[in-house]
């Protein structure tokens, strides 16, 4: 091959071209503060004022004595808890529904429109809607419902997108496979449940994981809809950590809570990989 | 067949009405006279429809100021997005040099990073740049995603190489060959890099909640959205304009990228975000 001199040089050179800003990016806004929030972590680090390291104390005092942190953290837990499997089982159904639509790409991008408008201005569409519909207190002051209500808007909003993820999947549902299944007489929740979702299981998998990922990172629609209240009744991790940084100006504490948070996110994440092999299977 | 085929459209379309509800009835209400949002019941017209609602949002608010801060930062973000996504994704996926299957791994693990445990140390990074409250803060933190570079390496892997090495061979250096052969081919994914990008930039709320103070100076459009809720809470027919045009931008790239949008979810998607 003809090629000038020193190829492999060259061609290392233009490599270390090409990846340097994404590389000097990269490290300064993300591996940069990620060690960074390990050191903030374990000291107490006011906004304004002089910091001290203070050990496992913030982390001890989030977990144990903070009247707040393990109320959003259950808090997450109801939500994510809730709001996955609604979202999954609506969007499901609703991809299997459209698939022999002949209208299928107009009903994606219907039930698509929530997810990429502004979260902000989607929750206060549904905070005018939770008032129109009355009561008093109203579901949203209501500390038994709030939290019902934030689900059931994120619900809403969130579903298109794992209904588009899944519509593709069933779209790619093998032809062949298919008709082996009917040929064997499987038909309705038989062939649903042993033929079909087997099938796309992959996409079912990875939806799952991306859905979880994101409800415990949940912010924008309790923060507009609630505030958080009534109480703490509807505060959530994220907003624990915004307002520990933020309003309460201690970075010590918010670092080790987002870290708390990220730990959570790991090990589900984690459990989901682990558990995959159970149900998931991919066409080798 | 063909009856029960009609059922389930005429059921599919109420189902759909139903889910369109609430952004109905904010257009509905975005047009009603101050003081009828809660008038006559399950009425979503008013005594008159008042167009001039959308104009007074912009004499309460700056709102013609959020919409630029939020073209220009959601546009400059996705230009940085896309540079440095494109330039790095075409050494991944062409380029044979030491080191790069160990750098891409780190490029991967960098994308399990959750934002809230980088933006209290990122705020201090913007003190120490003198950046807190500035469009800069705004634009470079989040403009260098390994996802880009993912998105894009998947791509460029399935250009054939003999295209690549027949523009070398007529003497191309590497960037000619880049900006020549694989960025043409790039742009498919490329477009949706760019419009799922821009929305990105356009809804992102967290960050610019925690860095920008002058909202009607620096704020983009749901900060703006959000002051101008918390000041005129009660005044839903403005609020509900409001929301209505901090949507139509978002709606418009929808309609515009409707036909790539199952595609472009089903790479991108499970490309991890």
């Amino acid at each position: 091959m003809k090629r000038p001199v020193k190829p492999r040089t060259t061609e290392q050179w233009s490599a270390l071209g090409f990846v340097t800003p994404s590389v000097l990016g990269l490290g300064l806004f993300t591996l940069f503060p990620v060690g960074m929030a390990v050191v903030m972590s374990f000291f107490r680090w006011p906004m304004l004022g002089t910091r001290e390291f203070v050990g496992l104390d913030n982390f001890r005092y989030l977990l144990g004595e903070d009247p707040d942190f393990l109320t959003a953290l259950r808090n997450t837990f109801v939500f994510t808890g809730l709001y996955v499997p609604l979202n999954i089982l609506l969007a499901l159904g609703l991809a299997f529904w459209i698939h022999r639509s002949r209208w299928a790409n107009l009903w994606r991008v219907l039930f698509f429109v929530p997810a990429i408008t502004p979260m902000v201005a989607n929750a206060v569409i549904w905070k005018l809607l939770f008032q129109a519909l009355g009561g008093e207190p109203n579901v949203l002051a209501d500390g038994r419902t709030a939290l019902l209500a934030v689900v059931a808007m994120s619900v809403w909003q969130g579903f298109g997108y794992n209904m588009i993820v899944f519509s593709a999947a069933v779209n790619e549902m093998s032809p062949s496979v298919l008709e082996a299944a009917s040929l064997d007489g499987a038909t309705g929740l038989r062939r649903l449940v042993s033929v079909q979702l087997p099938l796309i299981s992959p996409a079912l998998f990875f939806a799952a994981t991306m859905t979880m990922i994101n409800a415990l990172q949940v912010f924008t629609q309790p923060y507009i809809l609630t505030a958080g209240g009534p109480g703490n009744a509807t505060e959530t991790l994220v907003m624990n950590v915004y307002q520990a940084g933020f309003e309460s100006r201690d970075l010590g504490l918010a670092a080790a809570g987002a870290w708390l948070l990220f730990a959570i996110i790991l090990g589900v994440t984690a459990v989901q990989f682990v558990g995959q092999k159970r149900w998931v299977h991919y066409e080798s | 067949m063909k009856a029960s085929r009609a059922v389930s459209h005429v059921l599919l379309a109420a189902v759909a009405l139903t889910f369109l509800y609430p952004l109905v009835f904010a257009v509905a209400t975005a047009l009603k006279p101050p003081g009828e949002t809660f008038g006559s019941p399950a009425a979503l017209v008013g005594s008159e429809v008042r167009w001039r609602n959308f104009a007074d949002v912009f004499s309460y608010v700056p709102f013609e100021r959020y919409i630029g801060n939020g073209v220009l930062v959601a546009g400059a973000g996705t230009l940085v997005v896309l540079a440095a996504s494109a330039l790095s994704a075409y050494a991944f996926a062409a380029l044979r040099w030491r080191g790069r299957d160990g750098i891409f791994l780190v490029f991967l693990a960098t994308m399990m990073v959750p934002q809230e445990v980088l933006v209290v140390p990122m705020f201090l990074l913007m003190q120490a740049f003198g950046w807190v409250d500035s469009y800069q803060a705004l634009i470079f933190p989040w403009a260098f995603t390994a996802f880009g570079a993912f998105l894009l390496r998947q791509f460029f892997k399935s250009v054939p190489g003999e295209l690549r090495e027949a523009a070398r061979l007529d003497g191309a250096g590497e960037l000619r060959v880049f900006l020549r052969v694989m960025l043409p081919l790039a742009r498919p994914a490329l477009g949706v890099l760019a419009v799922f990008t821009f929305i990105g930039y356009w809804n992102s709320f967290l960050w610019p909640l925690i860095m920008i103070n002058d909202v009607n100076a620096r704020g983009t459009v749901p900060l703006g959205l959000q002051l101008f809720f918390g000041q005129n809470g009660n005044q839903w027919h403005l609020v509900m304009a409001a929301s209505v045009i901090s949507i139509l931008p978002t709606l418009l790239l929808l309609i515009a990228l409707q036909k790539h949008l199952v595609k472009g979810i089903a790479t991108a998607g499970l490309a991890g975000r």
